[in-house]
């Protein structure tokens, strides 16, 4: 190769214009935040889970959390919406911030919380009860009567979860004859259906076929324009794919944060180069 | 067998947007080192310096480009797991730029003899200038291989190379009997040489690019196997 370090011309000599500018790389001091933990300690009995959790959940964006087996991750993704006070003997100390107001003060209204904190699991769980009305169902709790009203919701959320085309002709049929790829897309549609602000997604594909997990991957990139999105998953390479920042966790704490890229080519902590290599051990 | 209209129906469509990206990034670099390798043979063959100046000057594009492409395939790597024509299509760019970094270091070794006062009588000029030609066609004719991702090209583009290295002997042999006669042209020949030299170079990094074409589309590893065995390799489905 040749030497061209005496050759290279000041910059303004250079004709940039024929070379894209180089896309930057996200980071979080950019980012609007919707979410914030504030040194959160979370104690199942005398077992301490979680332990002085900082982070920050930047608006519109997939954070994922990853990590090994009872190192937190779902824990934590518990916390978001409060699912963990109905474990019975679980202490939660610390402060968790959603557009600024502590979801742990008292006087909150969990329902209205979790309205707004939409929560998907591992296995699709629809009701058994058609597929309209699986996605009508938090419409009319929310006490809305209206026909019409409720079957432009459902059309538009079926939409938005990508499984409009398929069910169409079918609303009237029950949701368990679905595949489960459909399933959990069902399960999204519902909880997209309320319009929250946040959704958390305890391994949402993990039950499912590859195919059907690339449709989810797929739907998730498109929600995130729309919601805050944060996903648990053990897959890693699924992380890799959807999110635009990950969290390592270890025993309870958080190791490392930061945008996607950085975590998967070129980590700050040794112990996440460790984990997501395959050395840790 | 892989064809370019599949290159993009995955179910993530910014897996397909990624992917586009990066091909035609590699033709804009490959587009960028075609006209660096035209515009340094245009400078040498009218002993224009400023043109070669110009040529030296945005060899630091080319080298930009492919620092870009080479990150944006780590990523690609990185995250999406990249298996079969689509892993394929990574490791090809990723050795494709190598190559065309070093075609534009070639473009501008040509460029640097334009500076060193090379006075070319009519007959050299037109000899060099014929063989840059046919060079540079076989760089264009590699980069249309790969943009269309087409085989038969790939292999006829390949066999050029044979024709171009012999040339360059030929020429070498000529030169060198010119300076036997006359050894006062010993170092302005020597520079000529020196020029023609990396026109070889530049041949050998096209049919380079070629063989990664073939590999792309067939899924077959045609290096370092002569042109026979190249063609049997393809005709082989």
């Amino acid at each position: 190769m040749v030497d061209d370090t005496n050759t290279t011309p000041p910059a303004h000599a250079i004709d940039f214009s024929s070379i894209r500018e180089k896309a930057p790389r996200m980071s979080l001091e950019n980012e609007k935040i919707t979410m914030e933990t504030k040194n959160i300690d979370l104690y199942y009995g005398g077992k301490q889970a979680l332990k002085g959790i900082n982070m920050q959940i930047p608006h519109n964006r997939v954070s994922a959390f990853i990590g090994p087996s009872g190192c937190g991750k779902s824990t934590l993704l518990r916390c978001f919406n409060r699912m963990n006070d109905l474990v019975d003997n679980v202490r939660i100390d610390g402060q968790i911030m959603l557009d600024g107001v502590d979801i742990y003060a008292k006087g909150t209204n969990l329902t209205d919380l979790r309205r707004n904190v939409g929560m998907v699991f591992q296995k699709p769980n629809p009701f058994p009860k058609t597929i309209f009305e699986n996605v009508a169902y938090g419409l009319r709790l929310k006490g809305i009567k209206r026909r019409s009203i409720l079957n432009e919701a459902v059309e538009w959320s079926l939409k938005q979860a990508a499984l409009w085309d398929e069910v169409k002709d079918r609303l009237d049929d029950m949701a368990t004859g679905l595949s489960g790829g459909q399933q959990q897309r069902l399960v999204i549609a519902r909880a997209i259906a309320i319009e929250p602000e946040v959704l958390l997604l305890d391994e949402p594909a993990s039950a499912l076929d590859p195919i059907s997990t690339l449709k989810i991957e797929e739907l998730i990139y498109e929600l995130k324009k729309d919601y805050t999105i944060i996903i648990v998953t053990h897959n890693m390479q699924q992380a890799a794919r959807v999110s635009d920042y990950t969290a390592f966790m270890y025993m309870g704490e958080l190791i490392e944060f930061g945008d996607t890229d950085t975590i998967f080519t070129n980590p700050n902590n040794k112990m996440t180069e460790d984990y997501i290599t395959g050395r840790y051990g | 067998m892989l064809d370019k209209d599949r290159l993009t129906h995955h179910i993530s469509k910014q897996f397909n947007s990624e992917l586009e990206d990066i091909r035609n990034r590699v033709l804009t670099m490959g587009g960028l080192v075609e006209h660096q390798v035209g515009e340094a043979m245009a400078a040498l063959s009218s002993a224009d310096q400023e043109k070669a100046e110009i040529v030296i000057r945005d060899d630091f594009k080319v080298n930009a480009l492919e620092v870009e492409i080479d990150e944006e395939c780590n990523r690609v790597l990185a995250r999406r797991q990249p298996t079969a024509s689509d892993l394929r299509l990574i490791v090809a760019v990723i050795k494709t730029i190598t190559d065309l970094e070093r075609i534009g270091d070639e473009a501008e070794k040509i460029a640097r003899m334009t500076l060193k006062d090379v006075k070319l009588d009519k007959k050299h000029n037109f000899q060099i200038r014929h063989f840059g030609e046919y060079v540079q066609k076989m760089v264009h004719d590699a980069l249309d291989a790969f943009a269309r991702m087409d085989v038969p090209q790939a292999v006829a583009t390949a066999k050029a190379d044979a024709d171009a290295d012999n040339q360059y002997d030929s020429l070498m042999r000529e030169l060198i009997t010119y300076m036997m006669e006359d050894p006062r042209s010993i170092s302005q020949i020597l520079n000529l040489l020196w020029a023609a030299r990396a026109l070889e170079r530049i041949g050998d990094h096209a049919r380079n690019i070629c063989e990664y074409v073939i590999y792309l589309v067939e899924g077959k590893d045609v290096r370092h196997i002569t042109l026979e065995q190249i063609e049997q390799a393809v005709m082989q489905d």
